[in-house]
């Protein structure tokens, strides 16, 4: 075991870095080329049971500190994800196959094919804020998020997690119910509700009108979802928003996250982001003489 | 970066082919590209085919965004996300640059870029004399400018491809800059390859997201929007997808 190394739920990662789901994620060779630039793990693009286009443009604004995104969960379905996981596959890192879905059979029968494609893992996207009858519209409901666990833990052997949205004051609640569905680990957060109007045109800019903020403006609040869940939940934390350096992967270690997720820094930084944050963790071990980065995991807890 | 812009100039550069001038400038490299936002309507990718001064796009109508982005009139509002993805390396001493119907707009950009007319030479086809653009901003900053269309309505009979091969077998060039469909790119690849000079090619794929993100715009995983537009005929040697296939909205493979 070298000093990056983490276990997560079971799954070894060489380093803390994983992917975050759609950012390069929709296709093979996109997958590829970020384990070569040093993820520790790759997490799919949210895949559903038929293909989907996504709203029309605009679906990004770009802002100073992050990005509002209104993809609308694009993909080319499970059946078609077949063959880009059998390329994804050969990366020699854990893939992590993300989901999405309105019901939990329609959920365990894509988890099913999943984990047949070799996912070392199934990511239930119960959080994403814009896709009318999908993502956060079921992951905000304790009772629902319990009943689509409970039939992925049935459907797989891989573990399972639970990806969440800060968009409710129950985020508490519903991970204690992925936890006592079964769930093998929480991951959040996924993007903040927002939106960007252009004064000029007075108009909403996006084309769904409100979309997903991302990237450093809502760390701030992706710590303090990971620190508030990692006392309420015994489940490992995957803790995801605005990820950038390995000062970050720091707090959200340290605020209960056992391995981290990066997106919108491919963008704003470039792939070479992966090898950034782990040679500055590397870094930080040396200097305070830490063997594992397991020892900091909630670290700041204190009070 | 995200800037409203209002249309100063509208020129009519071509049949269904216009260029719109803008009122705010853009700091951006010959062959960069820009996402262009028509409120109400779309946003869409663009090249840029002025960088010096104002900023400029020139769009040809194949569709409902491209037409809606043509038939807006002087003091109208667009968005410019941009600009995105790589530029044109120049350094190479004697240059072909080859432009196929509104590929000409970053092919003219780098002609004017070099800045030296003995430097680098023009090849502009198009279908028909209705397509040809930039004949004679290209003739002001190149000496060797020569025209083709497929139907011989103008300049040489043929495709730009074959007005390329010839002068590349006529004079010697260490660089092929080319920017057309993608046929007229995988046939220029070849000629290039035949001849032994080495070339850039700008790509088109969906784009989406601009930036890096979501991945709608890969070809065998490089992005147009940030590896791209621009590859080199080494890197796209290697693609399995170039020329034969591309990903649609969903991110499925089609023929092309
Ligand atoms: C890097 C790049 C640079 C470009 N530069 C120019 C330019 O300088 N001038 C110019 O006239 N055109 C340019 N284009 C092409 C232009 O973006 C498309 O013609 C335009 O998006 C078509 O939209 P539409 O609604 O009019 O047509 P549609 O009917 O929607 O489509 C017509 C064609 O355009 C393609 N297309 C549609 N939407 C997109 C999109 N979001 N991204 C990419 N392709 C799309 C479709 O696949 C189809 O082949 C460029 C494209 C790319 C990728
Ligand atoms: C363009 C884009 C597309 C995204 N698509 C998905 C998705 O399909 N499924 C999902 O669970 N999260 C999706 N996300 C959310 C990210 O995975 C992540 O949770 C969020 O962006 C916060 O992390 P970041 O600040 O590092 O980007 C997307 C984010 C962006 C920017
Ligand atoms: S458009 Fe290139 S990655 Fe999104």
């Amino acid at each position: 075991m070298t000093a990056l190394e983490v276990d997560l739920a079971g799954i070894k990662l060489r380093n803390p870095t994983l992917l975050a789901s759609g950012v390069m994620g929709e296709t093979g060779d996109s997958l590829l080329r970020v384990a070569v630039a040093g993820a520790g793990g790759l997490v799919t693009k949210s895949i559903g049971l038929e293909p989907r286009k996504g709203y029309p443009n605009p679906t990004l604004v770009e802002l100073p500190d992050g990005y509002i995104n209104a993809m609308g969960l694009p993909g080319p379905g499970i059946e078609a994800f077949a063959e880009e996981m059998e390329i994804a596959t050969k990366s020699g890192v854990p893939v992590i196959g993300s989901l999405f879905a309105a019901i939990p059979e329609d959920f365990a029968s894509l988890a099913i094919k999943m984990e047949s494609y070799g996912a070392a893992a199934i990511e239930l996207n119960l959080s994403c804020p814009h896709a009318k009858g999908y993502g956060m519209e079921v992951g905000i409901d304790p009772d629902a998020v319990h009943a689509i666990v409970s039939s992925v833990k049935d459907a797989v052997r891989v573990p399972v997690m639970a990806k969440l949205t800060p968009n409710t004051h129950r985020l508490l609640d519903v991970a204690r119910a992925v936890e006592a569905a079964g769930g093998d680990a929480i991951v959040a957060i996924n993007t903040v509700k927002a939106m960007a109007i252009s004064v000029e045109a007075r108009r909403p800019i996006l084309h769904n009108t409100t979309g997903g903020l991302s990237g450093p403006a809502i760390k701030p609040i992706g710590l303090r979802c990971v620190y508030e869940l990692h006392e309420a939940v015994k489940l490992p934390i995957v803790g995801v928003g605005g990820i950038e350096s390995s000062r970050d992967v720091l707090e959200y270690m340290m605020a209960g996250a056992t391995a981290v997720q990066v997106g919108s820094a491919v963008g704003r930084r470039g792939l070479k982001v992966f090898r950034e944050i782990c040679d500055g963790l590397a870094e930080h071990m040396a200097a305070n003489g830490l063997n594992r980065l397991s020892e900091i995991v909630g670290a700041a807890h204190v009070h | 970066m995200f800037i409203e812009a209002r249309i100063t100039e509208r020129i009519r550069s071509g049949r269904g082919i216009t260029t719109l001038l803008f009122d705010r400038p853009m700091e951006a490299k010959a062959g960069q590209i820009v996402m262009v936002w028509i409120p109400g309507v779309d946003e869409i990718p663009m090249a840029l085919s002025h960088i010096s001064g104002v900023a400029s796009i020139t769009v040809k109508e194949v569709g409902q965004a491209t037409k809606a982005l043509s038939a807006l009139n002087v003091g109208d509002l667009v968005g410019l996300r941009g600009p995105y993805g790589n530029s044109w390396d120049l350094t190479p001493r004697r240059i072909l640059a080859v432009g196929g119907g509104v590929g000409m707009s970053p092919i003219m950009t780098a002609v004017e870029a070099v800045n030296d007319r003995s430097r680098v030479d023009v090849a502009i086809g198009a279908r028909d004399a209705g397509e040809i653009i930039f004949e004679e901003r290209a003739r002001k900053a190149s000496d060797d400018v020569r025209v083709s269309t497929d139907d011989g309505s103008y300049g040489i009979k043929g495709t730009v491809v074959s007005l390329a091969d010839a002068m590349m077998r006529e004079k010697r060039y260490d660089m092929v800059l080319g920017c057309g469909p993608e046929i007229m790119n995988k046939y220029l690849l070849k000629a290039c390859n035949e001849n032994k000079v080495p070339c850039q090619l700008s790509l088109e794929r969906i784009m989406k997201c601009g930036t890096g993100l979501c991945g709608s715009c890969v070809i065998d995983g490089l992005r147009v929007c940030v590896e791209g537009p621009i590859f080199t005929g080494e890197q796209i040697s290697r693609m399995t997808e170039f020329g034969k296939c591309k990903r649609d909205d969903a991110g499925l493979k089609v023929k092309i």
